[in-house]
């Protein structure tokens, strides 16, 4: 975002003339299996794109590079974009060549198909996680391979479905109970995004640059 | 003397207890969302709720006869808030405090239920997000004015047209 008088970037380490990534992020494709890409940071944040199957290996990397903490895990729905769920894993390094004065940071991202809905669980490499997929399952349906206690935390025990998940009506089983307004003249909401076009569905999701369109955009 | 049901005692007495009643209406802690914190504010010194008789917010609802409901309640809180109501011994009293207790308030989804008195009966509804600690006390002078009167009776107000 916004970079001090040593022209540092938000990451904290010097910056690379060429504007290439850091030397850790290059240390860190290097070892990494296939399946792992890097891609423009995200709001200053360096970002990986990992294949499910890569995972489990990258997240031992980024463990021993020194991130030691896991700041969250969360879900995206890109519907109606294929693969069309997208799992962010945040972590933060406070050691190393890092300080808690200037941390660094790092984000994976794994795409997710509807077809399937299964991501290698790293609740066993840092215990922070454990919830944090509980709520992704919990809200988005994504199942944690491995993980210790998988099971819904925020809604209730019986509910049925996934409420973050774009097709999911925002006033829940309400809104099906409570419809009597004729079919013709109902707003169909998500046909009315996608005939919209947004940026974001457009443009697949992966990759993208920082968000230059506002609101008033 | 035999004491007989003689009309003048029996409601002198029940005017004795619907005072003593109205005069000591202890609420129970059941803060759930940001209005606990207006809550919070009504039994801070400046507003004070303690000198109209709700001296202490009592922790556990067998000692409580007020439950102000502070917040919003979602569907997973459900069966706490039954089973807590359940365990007030009567007489009690329900206050919907906020437009959440009230109706769900800007949360119109799948998770808040519309409005409290879809689980428990309401005696008096506080509106605004939060309300002022001056409204909450309004709402609770206001409920102890028909405690007094007769007109609340154990979870249900009782108007006469």
């Amino acid at each position: 975002m916004h970079e001090d008088q040593a022209g540092r970037g938000p990451a904290g380490a010097p910056r690379d003339p060429e504007g290439g990534p850091p030397g850790w992020v290059r240390e860190l494709l290097a070892a990494a299996p296939p399946g792992v890409q890097r891609l423009e940071p995200c709001h200053g944040i360096e970002s990986l794109r990992v294949e499910p199957d890569a995972l489990l290996p990258v997240a031992t990397l980024v463990k021993a590079a020194g991130f030691t903490m896991c700041l969250d895990v969360g879900g995206v729905d890109y519907l109606p974009r294929a693969p069309r769920f997208e799992v962010v894993y945040h972590f933060l390094a406070l050691s190393g060549d890092a300080s808690p004065e200037r941390p660094r940071r790092l984000q994976l991202r794994v795409p997710v198909a509807e077809e399937r809905l299964e991501v290698p669980s790293i609740a066993a490499i840092w215990p922070s996680a454990d919830w944090a997929e509980r709520e992704v399952y919990d809200l988005f349906g994504i199942r944690f391979s491995g993980h210790p206690n998988l099971r819904r935390i925020l809604m209730p025990d019986d509910w049925e479905g996934h409420p973050l998940r774009k097709d999911y009506p925002l006033r829940g089983p309400r809104a099906l109970e409570e419809q009597d307004v004729p079919l013709g003249e109902r707003f169909d909401f998500l046909a009315a995004r996608v005939a919209q076009r947004l940026p974001h569905s457009q443009r697949g999701g992966l990759g993208r640059e920082p968000d230059r369109t506002g609101p008033g955009a | 003397m035999e004491v007989t049901n003689d009309q003048f005692l029996v409601t002198r007495i029940d005017r004795f207890a619907r005072w003593a009643q109205k005069s000591s209406v202890w609420p129970l802690t059941f803060g759930l969302a940001c209005c606990a914190i207006e809550m919070m504010n009504l039994v801070s010194p400046r507003y004070d709720s303690s000198r109209f008789g709700a001296e202490v917010f009592r922790a556990s609802p067998r000692q409580a006869d007020l439950l102000i409901v502070s917040g919003r309640l979602s569907n997973k809180m459900v069966p706490v808030i039954k089973q807590v109501y359940a365990q007030m011994p009567e007489p009690k009293w329900v206050v919907a405090m906020g437009a959440c207790a009230s109706t769900g308030g800007i949360f119109d989804n799948y998770a808040i239920v519309q409005g409290v008195d879809r689980v428990i009966p309401v005696d008096v509804y506080v509106p605004g997000c939060p309300p002022t600690p001056d409204a909450v006390l309004h709402a609770v002078l206001r409920l102890q004015k028909e405690i007094a009167s007769g007109h609340a009776r154990a979870g249900v107000v009782a108007r006469d047209a």
